[in-house]
Protein backbone atom coordinates (compact mmCIF):
# COMPACT_ATOMS: atom_id res chain seq x y z
CA UNK A 1 0.00 0.00 0.00
CA UNK A 2 1.58 3.79 -0.99
CA UNK A 3 0.57 6.58 1.08
CA UNK A 4 0.61 8.77 -1.67
CA UNK A 5 2.10 11.31 -3.30
CA UNK A 6 1.08 14.81 -2.25
CA UNK A 7 2.06 18.61 -2.72
CA UNK A 8 4.84 18.63 -0.22
CA UNK A 9 6.48 15.74 -1.63
CA UNK A 10 6.24 17.74 -4.88
CA UNK A 11 7.61 20.57 -3.39
CA UNK A 12 10.20 18.59 -1.72
CA UNK A 13 11.24 17.45 -5.53
CA UNK A 14 11.42 21.24 -6.65
CA UNK A 15 13.58 21.69 -3.78
CA UNK A 16 16.04 18.51 -4.77
CA UNK A 17 15.87 20.81 -8.19
CA UNK A 18 17.25 23.65 -7.31
CA UNK A 19 20.15 22.23 -5.61
CA UNK A 20 20.36 20.22 -9.14
CA UNK A 21 20.71 23.62 -10.98
CA UNK A 22 23.09 25.27 -7.96
CA UNK A 23 25.01 22.57 -8.61
CA UNK A 24 25.41 22.81 -12.09
CA UNK A 25 26.33 26.43 -11.67
CA UNK A 26 29.28 25.44 -9.97
CA UNK A 27 30.10 22.99 -12.05
CA UNK A 28 30.12 25.09 -14.79
CA UNK A 29 31.49 27.78 -13.84
CA UNK A 30 34.64 26.26 -11.93
CA UNK A 31 34.99 23.83 -14.89
CA UNK A 32 34.62 27.06 -17.36
CA UNK A 33 37.76 28.54 -15.32
CA UNK A 34 39.85 25.95 -15.34
CA UNK A 35 38.52 24.30 -18.70
CA UNK A 36 40.24 28.11 -20.23
CA UNK A 37 43.52 27.42 -18.59
CA UNK A 38 43.18 23.71 -19.97
CA UNK A 39 42.47 25.14 -23.53
CA UNK A 40 45.03 27.91 -23.20
CA UNK A 41 47.37 25.58 -22.23
CA UNK A 42 46.84 22.90 -25.03
CA UNK A 43 47.74 25.72 -27.73
CA UNK A 44 50.49 26.82 -25.30
CA UNK A 45 54.12 27.90 -28.07
CA UNK A 46 55.64 25.47 -24.83
CA UNK A 47 55.52 21.82 -25.63
CA UNK A 48 55.89 20.72 -21.82
CA UNK A 49 53.08 22.34 -21.14
CA UNK A 50 51.18 21.17 -24.10
CA UNK A 51 51.71 17.22 -23.24
CA UNK A 52 51.23 18.07 -19.67
CA UNK A 53 47.31 19.27 -20.48
CA UNK A 54 46.80 16.60 -22.45
CA UNK A 55 48.05 13.85 -20.39
CA UNK A 56 45.52 15.60 -17.32
CA UNK A 57 43.01 15.52 -20.36
CA UNK A 58 42.93 12.20 -21.11
CA UNK A 59 43.09 10.90 -17.50
CA UNK A 60 40.07 12.55 -16.99
CA UNK A 61 38.44 11.95 -19.84
CA UNK A 62 39.29 8.47 -19.78
CA UNK A 63 38.08 7.94 -15.78
CA UNK A 64 34.37 7.39 -14.72
CA UNK A 65 32.93 10.71 -13.34
CA UNK A 66 31.81 8.29 -10.66
CA UNK A 67 35.04 7.07 -9.93
CA UNK A 68 36.14 10.42 -9.60
CA UNK A 69 33.45 11.73 -7.25
CA UNK A 70 34.40 8.28 -4.80
CA UNK A 71 37.95 9.20 -5.17
CA UNK A 72 37.24 12.64 -4.12
CA UNK A 73 34.63 11.79 -1.72
CA UNK A 74 36.02 8.36 -0.33
CA UNK A 75 39.41 9.10 -1.15
CA UNK A 76 40.79 12.50 0.32
CA UNK A 77 39.09 11.83 3.96
CA UNK A 78 41.18 8.97 4.07
CA UNK A 79 44.01 10.88 3.44
CA UNK A 80 43.02 13.43 5.80
CA UNK A 81 41.08 16.18 4.24
CA UNK A 82 37.38 15.70 5.61
CA UNK A 83 35.28 17.18 2.85
CA UNK A 84 31.00 17.52 2.82
CA UNK A 85 29.42 16.02 -0.21
CA UNK A 86 28.81 19.13 -1.71
CA UNK A 87 32.49 19.82 -1.60
CA UNK A 88 33.12 16.71 -3.26
CA UNK A 89 30.48 16.88 -5.97
CA UNK A 90 31.46 20.61 -6.88
CA UNK A 91 35.79 19.27 -6.77
CA UNK A 92 35.01 16.38 -8.81
CA UNK A 93 32.34 17.74 -11.16
CA UNK A 94 34.57 20.84 -12.13
CA UNK A 95 37.43 18.61 -12.73
CA UNK A 96 35.37 16.86 -15.02
CA UNK A 97 33.90 20.02 -17.10
CA UNK A 98 37.61 20.99 -17.47
CA UNK A 99 38.42 18.42 -19.36
CA UNK A 100 35.82 18.47 -21.95
CA UNK A 101 35.08 21.97 -21.87
CA UNK A 102 39.07 22.54 -22.17
CA UNK A 103 38.94 20.26 -25.34
CA UNK A 104 36.20 21.75 -27.03
CA UNK A 105 37.44 25.11 -26.51
CA UNK A 106 40.65 24.21 -27.72
CA UNK A 107 39.49 23.09 -31.24
CA UNK A 108 37.32 25.97 -31.30
CA UNK A 109 40.45 28.63 -30.59
CA UNK A 110 42.38 26.06 -33.48
CA UNK A 111 39.39 26.63 -35.75
CA UNK A 112 40.01 30.39 -35.94
CA UNK A 113 41.41 30.96 -39.54
CA UNK A 114 45.22 30.94 -39.69
CA UNK A 115 45.02 34.42 -41.62
CA UNK A 116 43.57 36.16 -38.42
CA UNK A 117 46.76 34.98 -36.13
CA UNK A 118 49.20 35.78 -38.94
CA UNK A 119 47.46 39.52 -39.27
CA UNK A 120 47.48 39.94 -35.69
CA UNK A 121 51.06 39.05 -35.49
CA UNK A 122 51.95 41.77 -38.59
CA UNK A 123 50.24 44.22 -36.28
CA UNK A 124 52.50 43.61 -33.76
CA UNK A 125 50.30 42.21 -31.44
CA UNK A 126 52.14 40.77 -28.24
CA UNK A 127 51.06 37.10 -27.89
CA UNK A 128 48.40 37.81 -25.41
CA UNK A 129 46.83 40.61 -27.13
CA UNK A 130 46.50 39.00 -30.14
CA UNK A 131 44.66 36.54 -28.10
CA UNK A 132 42.63 38.68 -26.12
CA UNK A 133 41.68 41.00 -29.01
CA UNK A 134 41.39 38.84 -31.84
CA UNK A 135 41.19 34.83 -31.47
CA UNK A 136 38.98 34.19 -28.17
CA UNK A 137 36.26 36.85 -29.33
CA UNK A 138 36.12 34.89 -32.80
CA UNK A 139 36.52 31.92 -30.75
CA UNK A 140 33.86 32.98 -28.43
CA UNK A 141 31.41 32.53 -31.13
CA UNK A 142 32.26 29.29 -32.63
CA UNK A 143 31.99 27.94 -29.03
CA UNK A 144 28.75 28.91 -27.98
CA UNK A 145 26.97 26.32 -29.68
CA UNK A 146 28.90 23.39 -28.48
CA UNK A 147 29.16 24.86 -24.75
CA UNK A 148 25.75 25.28 -24.28
CA UNK A 149 25.09 21.95 -25.36
CA UNK A 150 27.58 20.35 -22.96
CA UNK A 151 25.69 22.24 -19.96
CA UNK A 152 22.91 19.40 -20.80
CA UNK A 153 25.30 17.22 -19.57
CA UNK A 154 26.79 19.25 -16.83
CA UNK A 155 22.73 19.10 -15.28
CA UNK A 156 22.65 15.42 -15.90
CA UNK A 157 26.02 14.28 -14.46
CA UNK A 158 24.77 16.17 -11.39
CA UNK A 159 22.51 13.27 -10.45
CA UNK A 160 25.77 10.83 -9.69
CA UNK A 161 26.31 13.82 -6.67
CA UNK A 162 23.46 11.87 -4.95
CA UNK A 163 25.44 8.73 -4.99
CA UNK A 164 27.24 10.11 -2.13
CA UNK A 165 24.45 11.72 -0.48
CA UNK A 166 24.10 15.54 -1.84
CA UNK A 167 20.40 16.14 -1.56
CA UNK A 168 19.80 17.15 -5.46
CA UNK A 169 16.92 16.28 -7.80
CA UNK A 170 17.75 12.53 -7.91
CA UNK A 171 18.64 12.11 -4.18
CA UNK A 172 15.27 13.87 -3.12
CA UNK A 173 13.31 11.44 -5.35
CA UNK A 174 15.26 8.58 -3.44
CA UNK A 175 14.20 9.80 -0.27
CA UNK A 176 10.47 10.49 -0.75
CA UNK A 177 10.55 7.10 -2.93
CA UNK A 178 11.73 5.54 0.60
CA UNK A 179 8.33 6.95 2.13
CA UNK A 180 5.71 6.74 -0.69
CA UNK A 181 7.38 3.43 -2.01
CA UNK A 182 6.07 4.26 -5.58
CA UNK A 183 9.46 3.79 -7.45
CA UNK A 184 8.17 4.01 -11.33
CA UNK A 185 5.69 7.22 -10.59
CA UNK A 186 8.67 9.00 -8.40
CA UNK A 187 11.46 8.03 -11.19
CA UNK A 188 9.16 9.13 -13.78
CA UNK A 189 8.68 12.76 -12.02
CA UNK A 190 12.53 13.31 -11.87
CA UNK A 191 13.05 12.13 -15.27
CA UNK A 192 10.05 14.90 -16.49
CA UNK A 193 11.87 17.77 -14.13
CA UNK A 194 15.20 16.46 -15.93
CA UNK A 195 13.66 17.04 -19.28
CA UNK A 196 12.18 20.62 -18.12
CA UNK A 197 15.73 21.51 -16.88
CA UNK A 198 17.61 20.18 -20.04
CA UNK A 199 15.31 19.87 -22.99
CA UNK A 200 15.43 24.19 -22.89
CA UNK A 201 19.05 24.20 -23.42
CA UNK A 202 19.44 21.20 -26.09
CA UNK A 203 16.99 23.16 -28.19
CA UNK A 204 19.10 26.59 -27.64
CA UNK A 205 21.92 24.97 -28.45
CA UNK A 206 20.71 23.59 -31.93
CA UNK A 207 19.18 27.28 -32.52
CA UNK A 208 22.76 28.53 -32.27
CA UNK A 209 24.60 25.72 -34.21
CA UNK A 210 21.95 26.46 -37.19
CA UNK A 211 22.36 30.21 -36.81
CA UNK A 212 26.10 29.92 -36.84
CA UNK A 213 25.91 27.02 -39.93
CA UNK A 214 23.77 30.10 -41.47
CA UNK A 215 26.01 32.88 -40.97
CA UNK A 216 29.21 30.56 -42.00
CA UNK A 217 27.41 29.71 -45.49
CA UNK A 218 26.76 33.70 -45.78
CA UNK A 219 30.38 34.26 -45.29
CA UNK A 220 31.50 32.30 -47.51
CA UNK A 221 28.85 32.92 -50.24
CA UNK A 222 30.11 36.63 -49.66
CA UNK A 223 33.60 35.66 -49.87
CA UNK A 224 34.56 35.93 -53.50
CA UNK A 225 32.93 39.56 -54.17
CA UNK A 226 35.40 40.67 -51.56
CA UNK A 227 38.08 38.84 -52.92
CA UNK A 228 37.42 40.47 -56.45
CA UNK A 229 37.12 43.82 -54.93
CA UNK A 230 40.78 44.22 -53.09
CA UNK A 231 43.15 44.58 -55.47
CA UNK A 232 45.62 41.38 -56.45
CA UNK B 1 49.43 8.59 5.85
CA UNK B 2 50.94 6.88 2.61
CA UNK B 3 49.37 4.50 -0.10
CA UNK B 4 49.47 1.12 0.40
CA UNK B 5 48.09 -1.26 -2.58
CA UNK B 6 48.94 -4.06 -1.32
CA UNK B 7 45.68 -4.98 0.53
CA UNK B 8 43.30 -3.75 -2.10
CA UNK B 9 46.05 -5.71 -5.34
CA UNK B 10 45.83 -8.99 -3.07
CA UNK B 11 41.71 -8.80 -4.31
CA UNK B 12 42.97 -8.71 -7.79
CA UNK B 13 40.66 -11.38 -8.78
CA UNK B 14 38.06 -9.40 -8.41
CA UNK B 15 39.19 -6.55 -10.01
CA UNK B 16 39.53 -8.61 -13.37
CA UNK B 17 35.52 -10.38 -13.14
CA UNK B 18 34.79 -6.61 -12.44
CA UNK B 19 36.63 -5.09 -15.67
CA UNK B 20 35.31 -8.28 -17.74
CA UNK B 21 31.77 -7.51 -16.83
CA UNK B 22 32.15 -3.77 -17.52
CA UNK B 23 33.50 -4.81 -21.45
CA UNK B 24 30.58 -7.24 -21.32
CA UNK B 25 28.29 -4.61 -20.66
CA UNK B 26 30.16 -2.01 -23.30
CA UNK B 27 30.24 -4.58 -26.20
CA UNK B 28 26.76 -5.71 -25.89
CA UNK B 29 25.25 -2.23 -25.56
CA UNK B 30 27.70 -1.12 -28.18
CA UNK B 31 26.62 -4.08 -30.68
CA UNK B 32 22.97 -3.84 -30.10
CA UNK B 33 22.64 0.35 -29.28
CA UNK B 34 24.56 0.71 -33.01
CA UNK B 35 21.37 -1.66 -34.68
CA UNK B 36 18.83 0.58 -32.61
CA UNK B 37 21.31 3.15 -34.02
CA UNK B 38 20.54 2.44 -37.31
CA UNK B 39 17.00 1.87 -37.23
CA UNK B 40 16.25 4.86 -35.29
CA UNK B 41 18.25 7.08 -38.11
CA UNK B 42 16.05 5.42 -40.76
CA UNK B 43 12.98 6.08 -39.17
CA UNK B 44 13.88 9.83 -38.44
CA UNK B 45 14.50 10.19 -41.75
CA UNK B 46 11.09 8.12 -43.14
CA UNK B 47 8.18 9.66 -45.05
CA UNK B 48 6.24 8.02 -42.19
CA UNK B 49 5.03 10.87 -40.00
CA UNK B 50 4.39 8.10 -36.53
CA UNK B 51 7.58 6.73 -37.30
CA UNK B 52 9.29 10.23 -37.31
CA UNK B 53 7.95 11.13 -34.34
CA UNK B 54 8.63 8.47 -32.21
CA UNK B 55 12.38 8.30 -33.20
CA UNK B 56 12.15 12.05 -32.08
CA UNK B 57 10.77 11.42 -28.95
CA UNK B 58 13.07 8.67 -27.68
CA UNK B 59 15.77 10.71 -28.96
CA UNK B 60 14.99 13.89 -27.00
CA UNK B 61 13.71 11.87 -23.74
CA UNK B 62 16.85 9.90 -23.40
CA UNK B 63 19.23 12.38 -24.41
CA UNK B 64 17.65 14.76 -22.10
CA UNK B 65 18.23 12.79 -18.62
CA UNK B 66 20.53 11.46 -16.79
CA UNK B 67 21.43 7.34 -17.10
CA UNK B 68 21.32 7.26 -13.21
CA UNK B 69 17.66 7.93 -13.52
CA UNK B 70 17.07 5.66 -16.61
CA UNK B 71 18.78 2.88 -15.06
CA UNK B 72 16.87 3.26 -12.07
CA UNK B 73 13.78 3.65 -14.19
CA UNK B 74 13.77 0.83 -16.02
CA UNK B 75 14.82 -1.31 -13.18
CA UNK B 76 11.54 -0.30 -11.25
CA UNK B 77 9.61 -0.42 -14.32
CA UNK B 78 10.53 -3.96 -15.30
CA UNK B 79 9.82 -4.78 -11.54
CA UNK B 80 6.36 -2.81 -11.51
CA UNK B 81 4.91 -4.68 -13.95
CA UNK B 82 6.02 -8.27 -12.39
CA UNK B 83 9.58 -8.88 -14.37
CA UNK B 84 12.14 -9.87 -11.56
CA UNK B 85 15.46 -9.93 -13.50
CA UNK B 86 19.13 -9.71 -12.35
CA UNK B 87 20.65 -6.55 -12.19
CA UNK B 88 23.38 -7.05 -14.99
CA UNK B 89 20.20 -7.76 -17.40
CA UNK B 90 18.68 -4.73 -16.28
CA UNK B 91 21.67 -2.83 -16.73
CA UNK B 92 22.85 -4.32 -20.18
CA UNK B 93 18.97 -2.98 -20.90
CA UNK B 94 18.93 0.21 -19.80
CA UNK B 95 22.64 0.76 -21.44
CA UNK B 96 21.34 0.20 -24.57
CA UNK B 97 18.26 2.24 -24.64
CA UNK B 98 20.37 4.64 -23.41
CA UNK B 99 23.23 4.52 -26.47
CA UNK B 100 20.69 3.68 -28.85
CA UNK B 101 19.05 7.24 -28.86
CA UNK B 102 22.96 9.07 -29.26
CA UNK B 103 23.95 6.47 -32.00
CA UNK B 104 20.68 6.88 -33.52
CA UNK B 105 21.12 10.97 -33.44
CA UNK B 106 24.94 10.19 -34.93
CA UNK B 107 23.62 7.82 -37.86
CA UNK B 108 21.43 10.19 -38.68
CA UNK B 109 24.04 13.00 -39.29
CA UNK B 110 26.06 10.13 -41.58
CA UNK B 111 22.84 9.64 -43.62
CA UNK B 112 22.19 13.06 -43.93
CA UNK B 113 25.83 13.68 -45.30
CA UNK B 114 25.09 11.72 -48.10
CA UNK B 115 24.97 13.35 -51.32
CA UNK B 116 21.61 13.27 -53.70
CA UNK B 117 24.18 13.09 -57.11
CA UNK B 118 25.31 10.02 -55.12
CA UNK B 119 22.07 8.44 -55.26
CA UNK B 120 21.46 9.70 -58.62
CA UNK B 121 24.78 7.73 -59.65
CA UNK B 122 23.73 4.89 -58.06
CA UNK B 123 20.55 4.90 -60.01
CA UNK B 124 22.09 5.55 -63.16
CA UNK B 125 24.92 2.35 -62.86
CA UNK B 126 21.64 0.16 -62.26
CA UNK B 127 22.31 -0.86 -58.37
CA UNK B 128 20.02 -2.76 -57.19
CA UNK B 129 17.69 -0.87 -53.96
CA UNK B 130 19.59 -3.34 -51.76
CA UNK B 131 22.89 -2.45 -52.92
CA UNK B 132 22.08 1.41 -52.97
CA UNK B 133 21.37 1.28 -49.24
CA UNK B 134 24.43 -0.28 -48.24
CA UNK B 135 27.47 0.39 -50.63
CA UNK B 136 26.45 4.39 -51.05
CA UNK B 137 23.88 5.04 -47.85
CA UNK B 138 25.14 2.70 -45.12
CA UNK B 139 28.58 1.78 -45.44
CA UNK B 140 29.48 6.03 -46.47
CA UNK B 141 27.26 7.32 -43.73
CA UNK B 142 29.15 4.80 -40.87
CA UNK B 143 32.87 5.74 -42.60
CA UNK B 144 31.68 9.80 -42.45
CA UNK B 145 30.56 9.59 -38.54
CA UNK B 146 32.60 6.73 -37.22
CA UNK B 147 35.14 8.58 -35.04
CA UNK B 148 31.89 10.19 -33.17
CA UNK B 149 30.40 6.69 -32.99
CA UNK B 150 33.34 5.53 -31.65
CA UNK B 151 34.12 7.86 -29.00
CA UNK B 152 30.35 7.68 -28.09
CA UNK B 153 30.66 3.85 -27.59
CA UNK B 154 33.63 4.19 -25.49
CA UNK B 155 32.01 7.26 -22.94
CA UNK B 156 28.88 4.44 -22.55
CA UNK B 157 31.74 1.88 -21.63
CA UNK B 158 32.83 4.75 -18.71
CA UNK B 159 29.19 5.95 -18.34
CA UNK B 160 28.65 1.82 -17.34
CA UNK B 161 30.09 2.11 -13.78
CA UNK B 162 26.75 3.94 -13.08
CA UNK B 163 25.44 0.77 -13.43
CA UNK B 164 26.79 0.19 -9.77
CA UNK B 165 23.86 1.64 -8.11
CA UNK B 166 21.87 -1.10 -9.04
CA UNK B 167 24.35 -3.47 -8.01
CA UNK B 168 25.31 -4.99 -11.31
CA UNK B 169 29.13 -6.12 -10.48
CA UNK B 170 30.87 -4.37 -12.42
CA UNK B 171 33.87 -2.42 -11.84
CA UNK B 172 32.69 -0.06 -9.78
CA UNK B 173 30.83 -2.22 -7.82
CA UNK B 174 33.48 -4.17 -7.48
CA UNK B 175 35.72 -1.57 -6.15
CA UNK B 176 33.05 -0.06 -3.74
CA UNK B 177 33.12 -3.55 -2.03
CA UNK B 178 37.04 -3.69 -2.05
CA UNK B 179 36.75 -0.13 -0.37
CA UNK B 180 34.65 -0.94 2.41
CA UNK B 181 36.35 -4.20 2.94
CA UNK B 182 40.11 -3.10 3.22
CA UNK B 183 39.17 0.35 4.16
CA UNK B 184 41.87 1.55 1.26
CA UNK B 185 39.48 4.22 -0.49
CA UNK B 186 41.76 6.39 -2.18
CA UNK B 187 44.14 3.45 -3.34
CA UNK B 188 41.02 1.12 -4.33
CA UNK B 189 39.72 4.04 -6.75
CA UNK B 190 42.97 5.24 -8.20
CA UNK B 191 43.27 1.59 -9.32
CA UNK B 192 39.48 1.73 -10.77
CA UNK B 193 40.75 4.72 -12.18
CA UNK B 194 43.57 3.06 -13.92
CA UNK B 195 41.62 0.22 -15.18
CA UNK B 196 38.80 2.43 -16.63
CA UNK B 197 41.84 4.49 -18.63
CA UNK B 198 43.36 1.16 -20.03
CA UNK B 199 39.68 -0.19 -20.70
CA UNK B 200 39.23 2.75 -23.20
CA UNK B 201 42.44 2.47 -24.08
CA UNK B 202 42.20 -1.02 -25.57
CA UNK B 203 38.45 0.00 -26.71
CA UNK B 204 40.10 3.10 -28.48
CA UNK B 205 42.71 0.28 -30.29
CA UNK B 206 40.15 -1.86 -31.24
CA UNK B 207 37.90 0.46 -32.98
CA UNK B 208 40.84 2.00 -34.67
CA UNK B 209 42.18 -1.82 -36.23
CA UNK B 210 38.13 -2.00 -37.14
CA UNK B 211 38.11 0.96 -38.56
CA UNK B 212 41.02 -0.06 -40.51
CA UNK B 213 38.89 -3.70 -41.64
CA UNK B 214 35.85 -2.05 -42.69
CA UNK B 215 37.05 1.11 -44.39
CA UNK B 216 40.02 0.17 -46.70
CA UNK B 217 39.21 3.60 -48.80
CA UNK B 218 39.80 5.35 -45.13
CA UNK B 219 42.99 3.02 -44.83
CA UNK B 220 44.56 4.12 -48.80
CA UNK B 221 43.69 7.58 -48.53
CA UNK B 222 43.99 8.40 -44.94
CA UNK B 223 40.59 9.80 -45.00
CA UNK B 224 37.11 9.74 -44.54
CA UNK B 225 35.28 10.03 -48.02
Amino acid sequence: MSTGLNANHLLYLLQGAAWTLGLSLIAFVGGGLLGLAVALCRVSPIKAVRVLTSGYVQLVQGTPLLVILFMTFFGLPALGLNISPLTAAGVSLTLYVSAYLGEIWRGCIQSVPRAQWEAAECLALTRLQRMRMVVLPQAIRIATPPTVGFMVQIVKNTSLASVVGFVELARSGQIINNSVFEPFLVYVIIAALYFAMCFPLSRWSQRLERRGAQARYQAAADLPQAATLSPT
Amino acid sequence: MTLDFAAVLSRWPMFVDGAVMTMKLAVGATLVGFAIGTVGAVARRSKLGWAQRAATAYVEAIRNTPLLVQIFLVYFGLASIGLKLPAVTVAMAALIINVGAYATEIMRAGFDSIHKGQLEAAECLALSRRQVYWHVVLLPAMERVYPALTSQFVLLMLASSVCSQISAEELTAVANFVQSDTYRPFETYILVAAGYLLLSLVMRAAFWGLGLLLFPRRRSLGTAL
